[in-house]
C-alpha cells in the first residue's frame, strides 16, 4: 500500500511517503511559518524528489486531532483536497495515538501530552511494547487528573509531546512513579509515524480504518468557546440573549487559538 | 475561435462555503452556495471558530456539486481561483488549503483572488456587455469601498469606511431594536412598513477625504434615540426607525457615489457586495443614475452574497494576465485591494 501522510496538528508541519511499509521520504519543519505556507511546498518537494506518481497512491493518512484548531483544518482541507482530486480514501489517525507510536518498542507506559491550555492536556496512556494497546484513549483532561491516573497505575512512564516543556516541573514534583522524557527527535508529531500507524490500522481494521474524503473532518476533542456559551445559555434559559449577540464577545476577534495556532 | 477557459472559483472568507464553474469569465455554469446562516443566527452573528469548522465539513461536497451542476470534471479546468483575503483567517484557510491541494494534485494552475475584486466582478457575470472603466460601490458586512475600476484587476480606491462597514451598522442596529441577525434583510423588510422621514438621523460626516464613510456616529444616534424613548416610556416604532436609519445609510452611500460619478465623469456606476441586495439602496442608486443618464449596474442578490462565481470571474481575468499563485499561498485576513 502506498500512503502519503500529512501532519499539521501541532507545531510541526510534515509529510511522508511510504510504500508497503517502507519509508520513501519524510519532510518535516518546526519553525514560525504557518503550515499553510510550508505544508504544500514540502509535499511538492517530496513528490518530486521521490519521483512519485501521485496516481499510484492508495490512500492519504492524516492526524485527525486533537491539536491546534487551525493546524488541524489546514491539514484536513489539504488531505480532503488531495483525496478528492485523486479519488482516494483518507486514513484518519488519532494524534495522541500517533505520538505514542513514536516510541513503539518501549516496555514503559507511553504518555503523550499536548498543551491544551487552561491547565489541560490532550493526552492518553498506551502500551507500545508488542502491539500498540490503548489503556486510556485520547482525551482533554486537567494535568492533575492525568498525574493521579498514572500514580494509580504504579508503572514507569515515558512522556513526550509539546506539553512536556510546559508541565515537566509539575510532573517531576507530583509523580510517584519512575518517569522519563523522550529525546527531542522523538518528542513531536512525525509524518512517518502517522504513515506507519495508518498502515498498521489498515492491516488491523481493513476498510473500517478509512473514510471518504467527503466525510473526513477533524476531531477537536473540544467544543468551541461559542458552543460552550450556547450550552450555558440554553441551561440558563438565555437563548434570546445569545441570539441578541449579548453573550458571544469574540465575534469579530481572532479565532480561538491554541499553542501552535496560525501555523 | 480561441479555446474556452474554464475556471473553478472557491470562496470561504466568512460564513458561506461556495464554489462555481465559470467559462471565459462571463458564462456561469454553476453556483453552489452552502450557507451557515442558521447556526450563526443562534449567536446573533458570525462566530469565526464555528464558521471554520463548518467550512471543513462542507468544502468537498460544495466543490463536487459545483462541478457536477456544470457538467464538468477536474480534467476540464484551466485554473482554480480561490479567495485568499480579506476575511476571517480560519475560514479563508479552509478554502485556500483545499484549492491548493486540488490544484497541486491535478497540476492545475492556482490563482489567489481578492474578495472585493470578486464582489466587483459579480457585475461582469450579471452584465455580459459591461466593460471597465466604471465606478463601483462595494458594500457588505465587512467592507465599504468606493472604487474606480480602471481595467480588469486595476483599481483606485476613492473612499472607504473609517469605522464600521455599512452591513455591520445594519447588524448592530437590527440587534439593538430586537430584529436579530442578519440585520440587512431584516431592516430592509421592516423599513417597507415605515416612514423614512419619521426620525431625522444625521448622515455620517467625516473629516478629510470627501469620499470616506463613517457609520459609527449614525449607529450611536440610533442607540441614543432608543435610549431616550425608553427613558420617556414611549414605545419605539420599529418600522419607522428601520426606514429612517436605512435612509440615512443609503443617502450617504449614494451621495458619495454620485459625487464621484459627477467629478470623474464616468458613464457607468455599479454596486456590489451583500448590502447591494438592499432594496432601498438599489432604488436610490438607480434613480440617481437615471437622473444623470449614467448606466446603472447591480447584480442579482444571488451574486451579491458571497459566492464562488464572482471569484471564478475575477480569477479568469487574473489568469489571462498570467497571474499564478504558488503552493505557499497563505490566507491574508487584511489583504489590501489591488495588492498582490
Amino acid at each position: 500500500m502506498k500512503i502519503l501522510a500529512i501532519e499539521a496538528s501541532g507545531p510541526v508541519a510534515g509529510c511522508a511517503l511510504t510504500d508497503g511499509g517502507k519509508l520513501i521520504g519524510e519532510f518535516e519543519i518546526n519553525n514560525k511559518k504557518t503550515h499553510s505556507q510550508t505544508l504544500l511546498p514540502m509535499m511538492d518537494d517530496l513528490k518530486n524528489r521521490a519521483g512519485c506518481d501521485l496516481e499510484s497512491l492508495d490512500a492519504i493518512a492524516i492526524t485527525k486531532g486533537p491539536g491546534s484548531f487551525t493546524g488541524l483544518r489546514i491539514g484536513a482541507a489539504t488531505a480532503k483536497g488531495v483525496a478528492l482530486a485523486l479519488q482516494l480514501p483518507i486514513i484518519p489517525v488519532p494524534t495522541v495515538d500517533a505520538l505514542a507510536f513514536n516510541l513503539y518498542g518501549t516496555p514503559a507506559l507511553v504518555c503523550p501530552i499536548m498543551d491544551a491550555r487552561r491547565q489541560q492536556v490532550y493526552t492518553g496512556i498506551y502500551e507500545e511494547e508488542a502491539t500498540p494497546v490503548t489503556l486510556r484513549g485520547q482525551c482533554a483532561i486537567p494535568i492533575a487528573d492525568l498525574i493521579a491516573d498514572l500514580n494509580e497505575r504504579g508503572r514507569a512512564v515515558i512522556f513526550l509531546g509539546d506539553g512536556v516543556p510546559v508541565y515537566r516541573t509539575v510532573l517531576d514534583e507530583e509523580l510517584t512513579v519512575p518517569h522519563s522524557f523522550a529525546p527531542s527527535h522523538l518528542s513531536l508529531q512525525r509524518a512517518a509515524t502517522v504513515a506507519a500507524l495508518a498502515e498498521y490500522l489498515v492491516e488491523r481494521d481493513g476498510e473500517k480504518a478509512m473514510v471518504s474524503a467527503d466525510d473526513f473532518r477533524p476531531e477537536y476533542l473540544r467544543k468551541s468557546q461559542a458552543e460552550r456559551q450556547m450550552e450555558e445559555a440554553a441551561g440558563a434559559g438565555e437563548m434570546d440573549a445569545l441570539a441578541a449577540g449579548r453573550l458571544v464577545k469574540d465575534r469579530k476577534a481572532k479565532n480561538e487559538s491554541l499553542p501552535g495556532d496560525a501555523r | 475561435m480561441e479555446k474556452d477557459i474554464t475556471i473553478l472559483g472557491l470562496e470561504s472568507s466568512c460564513d458561506e462555503t461556495a464554489a462555481s464553474v465559470v467559462v471565459n469569465g462571463r458564462t456561469l455554469l454553476s453556483n453552489e452556495i452552502s450557507s451557515q446562516i442558521d447556526i450563526h443566527t443562534l449567536y446573533g452573528g458570525v462566530v469565526p471558530e464555528i464558521a471554520s469548522r463548518k467550512h471543513v465539513e462542507r468544502v468537498n461536497q460544495v466543490i463536487e456539486k459545483a462541478l457536477s451542476d456544470a457538467g464538468k470534471t477536474l480534467d476540464d479546468l484551466d485554473g482554480i481561483a480561490v479567495t485568499y483575503g480579506p476575511g476571517l483567517v480560519g475560514a479563508l484557510l479552509v478554502g485556500v488549503s483545499a484549492a491548493k491541494a486540488i490544484a497541486w494534485a491535478r497540476g492545475i494552475p492556482l490563482i489567489g483572488v481578492h474578495h472585493i475584486e470578486g464582489h466587483i466582478s459579480a457585475n461582469f457575470l450579471a452584465y455580459p456587455e459591461l466593460e471597465p472603466p466604471f465606478i463601483c460601490l462595494v458594500v457588505s458586512g465587512g467592507h465599504t469601498h468606493l472604487v474606480i475600476v480602471r481595467d480588469y484587476g486595476e483599481y483606485e480606491i476613492l473612499g472607504r469606511t473609517e469605522d464600521d462597514a455599512a452591513g455591520e451598522a445594519f447588524d448592530k442596529v437590527a440587534r439593538a431594536v430586537g430584529l436579530g441577525y442578519p440585520g440587512g434583510p431584516k431592516i430592509d423588510k421592516a423599513a417597507r412598513e415605515g416612514n423614512p422621514l419619521a426620525i431625522p438621523f444625521p448622515q455620517g460626516k467625516v473629516r478629510g477625504n470627501a469620499y470616506d464613510f463613517s457609520f459609527s456616529g449614525l449607529k450611536s444616534s440610533v442607540l441614543n434615540y432608543l435610549n431616550t424613548e425608553q427613558m420617556a416610556g414611549r414605545e419605539v416604532n420599529v418600522p419607522n426607525l428601520a426606514a429612517s436609519f436605512q435612509k440615512a445609510v443609503v443617502d450617504v452611500l449614494v451621495g458619495h457615489a454620485m459625487e464621484a460619478v459627477d467629478t470623474y465623469h464616468y458613464q457607468k456606476f455599479a454596486i456590489a457586495g451583500g448590502v447591494a441586495s438592499n432594496s432601498a439602496l438599489r432604488a436610490a442608486a438607480k434613480e440617481a443614475c437615471e437622473k444623470r443618464g449614467v448606466g446603472f449596474y447591480c447584480p442579482p442578490p444571488i451574486l451579491c452574497t458571497d459566492n464562488g462565481a464572482m471569484i471564478a470571474c475575477a480569477g479568469y481575468y487574473e489568469f489571462m494576465k498570467g497571474t499564478r499563485s504558488g503552493w505557499d499561498l497563505n490566507a491574508v485576513p487584511n489583504l489590501a485591494l489591488g495588492s498582490r
